[in-house]
């Protein structure tokens, strides 16, 4: 299920969350435990993190015996390209000012 | 990362304008007349020339818009590169290494005018974050800016 862009960025936004995202993203799967050691919080935490994470579509979870390991779905971020469709709003909005002063040098 | 979901892309807009390509390329280059419907500038109309756009300073970038014209060929053709934010902010003003692309191609009642915005990646999108709030706020200014300027 993709996520909004934005909760998207209201999931990112928190630096700890964000963190963990990267750290999976660039060390591959991990354990929660794995990742509590050099997150700074509680496993508590760390576990409710993970869990708005993998709602919104950027982590997934895998059960192997007791423990369960997590992994980044980076194609998970692919909705935050609509961005550029504001920046695209930026410059339709200045074509329109572009007319409208073709048209006062007219007078 | 997956590296294709978010490769560079480009923004294009194109409109038929009913003005002569020639007035319009004025538009474009002329200081004063770029400044009433893009942004405040220092542009001059030479290939090779290096100009500023001014935006709103974010973060610890200053709101400059470093720009070099890379093809003038009047009244058809200009590009410049466009360069501007910092890669330490996290939202608007994170940095850009882009190029804007003019062609006016004359039509029966006026212009083509297409624009090409290139450049954009994947250290953009944070970009979105801080527009979605924040760029309504600024096209509203905008148009109470635009008005302001009546009919002279």
């Amino acid at each position: 299920m993709p996520a909004a862009p934005g909760a998207l960025f209201k999931t990112l936004a928190d630096p700890t969350r964000r963190a963990i995202f990267e750290r999976l993203c660039r060390d591959g799967e991990q354990t929660v435990w794995m990742l509590t050691e050099e997150s700074g919080v509680s496993q508590p935490a760390v576990s409710k993190h993970l869990g708005i994470l993998r709602l919104a579509g950027l982590v997934r979870e895998r059960r192997r015996g007791r423990e369960t390991h997590y992994s980044a779905r980076p194609q998970g971020l692919r909705p935050l390209v609509d961005w550029m469709t504001l920046y695209g709003a930026f410059w339709r909005d200045r074509f329109d000012r572009l007319e409208d002063l073709l048209k006062r040098m007219d007078q | 990362m997956n590296e294709h979901a978010i490769a560079t892309r480009s923004i294009v807009v194109e409109r038929l304008i009913p003005h002569p390509p020639e007035k319009i390329w004025r538009a474009l280059t002329e200081a004063s007349l770029i400044e009433q419907w893009l942004m405040k500038n220092d542009f001059a109309p030479r290939l090779g020339v290096r100009f500023t756009f001014r935006a709103k300073p974010m973060g610890d970038w200053d709101g400059v818009v470093h720009c070099e014209v890379i093809a003038f060929d009047p009244p058809r053709r200009l590009v410049y590169s466009w360069r501007g934010g910092s890669a330490r902010n996290p939202g608007y003003g994170s940095a850009l290494d882009s190029t804007v692309e003019w062609t006016l191609t004359p039509e029966p009642g006026g212009t083509r005018v297409r624009m090409e915005h290139s450049g954009f990646g994947p250290q953009n999108a944070p970009a979105y974050d801080a527009m979605s709030g924040g760029w309504p706020r600024v096209l509203e200014r905008l148009e109470q800016a635009s008005a302001t300027l009546g009919d002279n």
